[in-house]
């Protein structure tokens, strides 16, 4: 069964984080080997990190049907950073990986404990007979 | 001398795959690397053969082809070995030098599959391992029939190759004994690997690999190798007479049709001839299984030529030995449709309420759409509406989604 998770940190205006060297390139090395982990265990479908919400467009039909942009975001609202898209045995191995995710290392090495929202996709289970 | 490649080409080369597969194992002696080095011979065959034409021995030249390579590995790994000590040790090192194909063995495909459906293995590994080794797939396709790049899947394969090495399974026919224990994961993959199919068969995954055709053909397989065990035969029976109804239960839009309102002149009747013959004939051999009722009720469904001539105290009558012999909270959900169609829909929603607090299925999308579908025939549409959207929340399935919303509009709509 397929889920997704989805890591929504971001907040519109605030741009990379100001963190230190060493707590970044952690981060980074946890978030790449994670993916490693979850290709070899043969459960990933795919991932994809998002640029920065200050790149974001909201967009909406017009009258005449063309495109009416909008790019600025309330300050208050959280954005969608990435997400994971995996094929697991389980929900509760979803929600196994999810907590992984979210104890992703921040500032002085400290669990970020992010929430992670977890959807399955409508792809299946299949309807059994049984 | 080689034969032009046609329609029934592909079938004859993925037959050959576990036969290929067990000859080679058993002389070298590692079932994982000569699965890797069949299905590498495998790749190499569906390149050429459809070009070159089909060599005169392809089972020769499957071997010859997967024993080169496995040959390769093994003379690598020496000069490795022999890079790291001084002194090699070669003893559990074996090439063979006599001619492989003379070692075929009828029983290597059963092997196989005992192998693949291993017990120390999840259902989706053993799945895809079992479409592999057994089925002669290659990995893009069982990729592209599940939905996930073929990295994932070849690793999938590959861990479930560990397990089973880590489980230290020789490669040898199980005694009858353990046989017998074993064949119902048997039973359980192959109609896993039909339900699969038989579901993704909807709508916009109808470009993926026909799982459904292949469960039968491996289930045909089975039934061959084991033709005296009538769960087996009830098996590929259930599915013939199952698969009868696929161009009839979709509609123009993809639309999921239920059984009753099925135009049943689009049902595959050689597919259920068959599968009432396969399934009488098991059924003379006195022990009565799982998959011989669910046949059993399929083919009553198969049997009515229009859904209002449909025996549904026969029915009846079958889920109620299936509650004696598979007892599950599905087979009670499946009795009180029986029961509603027998002695009214007021009677199946009493039954109902003994699995409100089964926590196997309590929130299960399908316990709601039963409950919705007999409130619909009491006349409490309120309740019925309600109980449709819940379900439609539930599922994870879209077509089905699609209907159960369909259905609660439809309700609404005729309210006063």
């Amino acid at each position: 069964m397929k889920y997704i998770l989805m890591m929504n940190t971001m907040k519109a205006g605030r741009g990379v984080p100001e963190w230190a060297h060493k707590d970044l390139q952690a981060h980074i090395a946890f978030m790449m080997g994670l993916n490693k982990d979850l290709r070899q265990s043969g459960e990933f479908v795919s991932a994809e990190g998002l640029a920065f919400p200050d790149q974001a467009k909201l967009v909406r039909a017009g009258k005449d049907g063309l495109p009416i942009t909008d790019g600025v975001f309330p300050e208050s609202k959280e954005f969608l950073a990435g997400y994971w898209i995996l094929d697991v045995d389980s929900p509760e191995r979803a929600y196994t990986i999810a907590a992984k995710v979210s104890a992703a290392p921040g500032p002085g090495g400290a669990p970020l404990n992010m929430p992670i929202e977890v959807r399955p996709i409508m792809s299946g289970p299949p309807p059994e007979m049984l | 001398m080689t034969k032009p490649w046609d329609a029934t080409s592909e079938h004859l080369l993925r037959e050959l795959a576990p036969q290929v597969l067990g000859a080679v194992a058993r002389r070298f002696r590692d079932f994982s690397s000569a699965e890797d080095a069949v299905q590498e011979a495998m790749i190499a065959a569906f390149r050429q053969w459809p070009q070159e034409g089909i060599p005169d021995n392809p089972r020769g030249w499957l071997i010859q082809v997967a024993t080169r390579r496995m040959t390769d590995q093994v003379r690598s790994e020496i000069a490795r070995r022999e890079r790291e000590t001084v002194v090699a040790s070669e003893t559990d090192i074996v090439i063979p030098t006599v001619d492989i194909e003379s070692d075929m063995d009828p029983d290597d495909t059963l092997i196989l599959l005992f192998m693949c459906c291993h017990p120390a293995l999840t259902s989706s590994s053993a799945i895809a391992l079992t479409l592999r080794a057994v089925g002669g797939l290659t990995t893009a396709e069982i990729a592209n029939a599940f939905l996930v790049p073929e990295a994932t899947m070849a690793q999938r394969i590959s861990r479930a190759k560990q397990n089973i090495k880590a489980s230290a399974t020789p490669f040898r026919l199980p005694s009858l004994q353990e046989r017998a224990e074993r064949l119902p994961a048997v039973l359980h993959v192959l109609y896993l690997i039909f339900n699969e199919g038989y579901a993704s068969s909807i709508g916009a995954h109808l470009q993926r690999f026909d799982l459904a055709r292949e469960a039968i053909r491996l289930t045909r397989g089975a039934k061959a190798l084991l033709p005296e065990d009538a769960e087996v035969t009830g098996l590929l029976a259930l599915m013939l007479l199952t698969d009868a109804r696929r161009h009839a239960r979709t509609g123009p839009d993809e639309e999921l049709i239920p059984l009753d309102k099925q135009d049943r002149t689009l049902w595959d009747r050689a597919a259920i001839s068959e599968g009432t013959e396969l399934l009488t004939a098991a059924l003379s051999r006195g022990s009565v299984g799982l998959y011989q009722l669910q046949a059993a009720v399929a083919a009553v469904h198969d049997e009515a030529s229009r859904a209002e001539d449909t025996d549904w105290p026969q029915i009846l009558a079958l889920y109620e030995l299936l509650k004696r012999v598979a007892p599950s909270p599905m087979v009670t959900l499946n009795h009180a449709i029986a029961v509603a169609m027998v002695h009214g829909a007021s009677k199946g929603l009493e039954l109902l309420k003994t699995l409100d607090t089964d926590v196997r299925i309590s929130g299960h999308y399908r316990l709601d759409a039963v409950r919705a579908h007999l409130l619909e025939m009491v006349g409490d549409y309120e309740s019925a509406i309600k109980h449709y959207r819940i379900a439609a929340s539930r599922t994870t399935n879209i077509a089905e989604q699609n209907y159960l919303m369909t259905q609660a509009a439809r309700l609404a709509e005729r309210r006063p």
